[in-house]
């Protein structure tokens, strides 16, 4: 039902990496746990949805507290930091991707 | 003090009346911790200094007369709650090393009660499963028997309080994950109504199928524990304006028999356990109905949708950049993947199941799809819940298993059958202990579960007293 090729796109749209002898296993997991929720194609709904129960809560626009309160407590949480920035490698490249 | 009987209750009256300190209190859960927690593992890391000081701040509020509900009640908290410089790794080697930025609101507001924090409690990690066993740092055992799991994912929070390691505890519930394990235990769990309780501070798994809940020796303490933590938080978005208000008992029970005897893989003792609390309700003056809910046939399936598709995006932001594990590499992409690394099995089952339900060309026939089912299911419940105070069903089909004994993640997955539906709902739910079955000459407990109308708490607790007194009986 899911190929090595399927599971193989899905973690990398996910952002894991799968090693080749994790691949059958899961490969095998994952094509039982979309059977196991195929029912669901049986069921009849109406075609209409209801509107959605939560909304969206909106606070007054301002400052909800002074700057820089909890500035060093967030960057003390990252791995790489270069003063009051949180460190990374380049995200965009000039170079063609290989 | 017999800690193996003491409830939250007592403790106040005990405490109050100075028969002992709450640093006595918090020494007695220490030792216990210290004497029993090595074989049972429901503890990931127990705070004895700062419990102790915790203890003794409450001592002077509680002589200074300013003592609240549960100043000085040692507590036990489920490891997926922040609590400011505390770790919180949610079972994960992902935030094995992450110490919390903030307070959750729910531990905001313990700490203005002064309660003492005893310790961070194991679960499944990321709260995805249903023993315990996918934690990272190894599993509970149940304390009834410690060949067999405890349930999960909060089955740290339930074994601790079970075998008298915390007074009550905080867990959270995305599809039974207070409940199952409370019944497995043999305490009362219960699983508030959708936004009764802030979510914020917890690590999200399912956003909208997550909450906070309380756990207790009885239903007295965990609905006093729910009342502490209940009520509005401008921190969360989808908490509620206002407290329910429970409504007029018609003292009617509805039990949807045609999903019972479905096939739902339920055993004979436990059905038979089951029909033993209702017969026993009944005598007490219960209306017992047969109520008809088909959209539960296909529940487990919109919930192992939805689940995973929501966890799939609350761990995308698990990256290695901002916070928890991180892996230098020479490429970005590298530093995602090899940080991600870090998940267990379980989660990156549901990671990749996430990913496919929402992927283009599946989304409508599997995501949008189980939301529309969910729909059905919230209005079936709604609808037969005008009708009847509660819906009662066992909390669980089985007892609970062995260690390693659903190694199949659907096996797993279809012992959440009868806890799933609430949590589509947003109802609020309550497992109570009621009899016990039997395996390998093991008297093993059984949860009965109640389900009511969204914000009808109330009513659950008053049932669940019900079903309690006839365990004294």
């Amino acid at each position: 039902m899911i190929s090595k090729e399927d599971i193989q796109g899905l973690a990398k749209l996910a952002r894991l990496e799968l090693s080749d002898a994790d691949l059958p296993t899961l490969g095998g997991e994952i094509g039982h746990i979309l059977a196991f929720v195929e029912v669901i194609q049986k069921a009849e709904v109406p075609a209409k949805t209801s509107a959605p129960l939560h909304r969206n809560v909106m606070r007054e626009d301002g400052t909800p507290h002074e700057g820089n309160l909890h500035t060093e407590t967030l960057l003390s949480a990252a791995p790489a930091r270069e003063g009051n920035r949180i460190m990374v490698k380049q995200v965009i490249s000039r170079t063609q991707k290989r | 003090m017999e800690l193996s009987q003491l409830t939250i209750a007592e403790a106040r009256r005990a405490l109050d009346s100075k028969e002992y300190s709450a640093l006595e209190l918090t020494d007695a859960y220490l030792e216990a911790i210290a004497r029993k927690d090595a074989e049972l593992h429901a503890y990931l890391e127990v705070w004895a200094e700062s419990a102790r000081a915790e203890a003794r701040s409450a001592d002077e509020r509680i002589a200074a007369g300013s003592a609240q509900t549960l100043t000085g009640i040692p507590l036990a908290i489920k490891d997926n709650m922040l609590i400011e410089g505390r770790i919180a790794s949610a079972a994960s080697k992902m935030l094995e090393h992450y110490s919390a930025s903030y307070d959750a609101s729910v531990v905001r507001t313990l700490k203005d009660h002064g309660v003492v924090f005893l310790g961070r409690t194991n679960m499944d990690e990321f709260a995805l499963g249903s023993s315990t066993e996918n934690s990272a740092f190894g599993p509970t055992k149940n304390p009834h028997d410690a060949s067999r799991i405890p349930g999960g994912t909060s089955g740290g929070s339930t074994a601790a309080v079970a075998a008298g390691l915390a007074l009550g505890a905080l867990g959270s519930d995305t599809g039974g994950s207070i409940r199952q394990p409370a019944a497995f235990c043999g305490v009362v769990g219960l699983k508030p109504t959708y936004g009764a309780v802030s979510r914020y501070g917890l690590i999200a798994a399912a956003s909208s199928l997550d909450q906070i809940g309380t756990i207790g020796k009885n239903v007295d303490d965990a609905a006093l524990l729910f009342g502490a933590i209940s009520g509005h938080d401008t921190k969360d978005g989808t908490s509620l304006r206002e407290k329910g208000s429970g409504r007029m008992m018609k003292k009617k029970l509805g039990v949807p028999r045609a999903f019972l005897g479905a096939g739902m893989g339920i055993e004979s003792d436990m059905k038979a356990q089951f029909d033993e609390t209702l017969t026993r309700l009944k005598g007490d003056g219960y209306t017992l109905v047969d109520v008809d809910l088909p959209s539960l046939a296909y529940a487990l399936a919109a919930y192992y949708i939805i689940n995973p598709a929501e966890v799939s995006t609350n761990l995308a932001r698990f990256d290695g950049i901002r916070y928890g594990h991180s892996v230098q590499a020479e490429t970005i992409h590298e530093v995602y993947t090899h940080s991600r690394a870090a998940f267990g099995p379980e989660v990156q089952r549901r990671i990749l199941v996430g990913t496919f339900v929402l992927s283009s060309g599946y989304a409508d026939a599997y995501y949008r799809k189980a939301r529309a089912v969910r729909d059905l299911i919230r209005a079936d419940l709604s609808k037969v819940l005008e009708e009847v105070d509660a819906i009662a069903l066992p909390t669980s089909p089985v007892a609970p298993w062995k260690f390693g004994e659903k190694a199949d993640p659907t096996a797993m997955y279809a012992a959440d059958i009868f806890t799933v539906p609430v949590n589509l709902a947003g109802t609020p739910a309550i497992s109570v202990p009621s009899g016990s079955v039997v395996r390998d000459g093991v008297q093993l407990p059984v949860g009965f579960q109640l389900i009511a109308g969204h914000g009808c708490e109330e009513t659950l607790f008053s049932i669940g007293k019900d079903v309690e007194k006839g365990n004294s009986q």
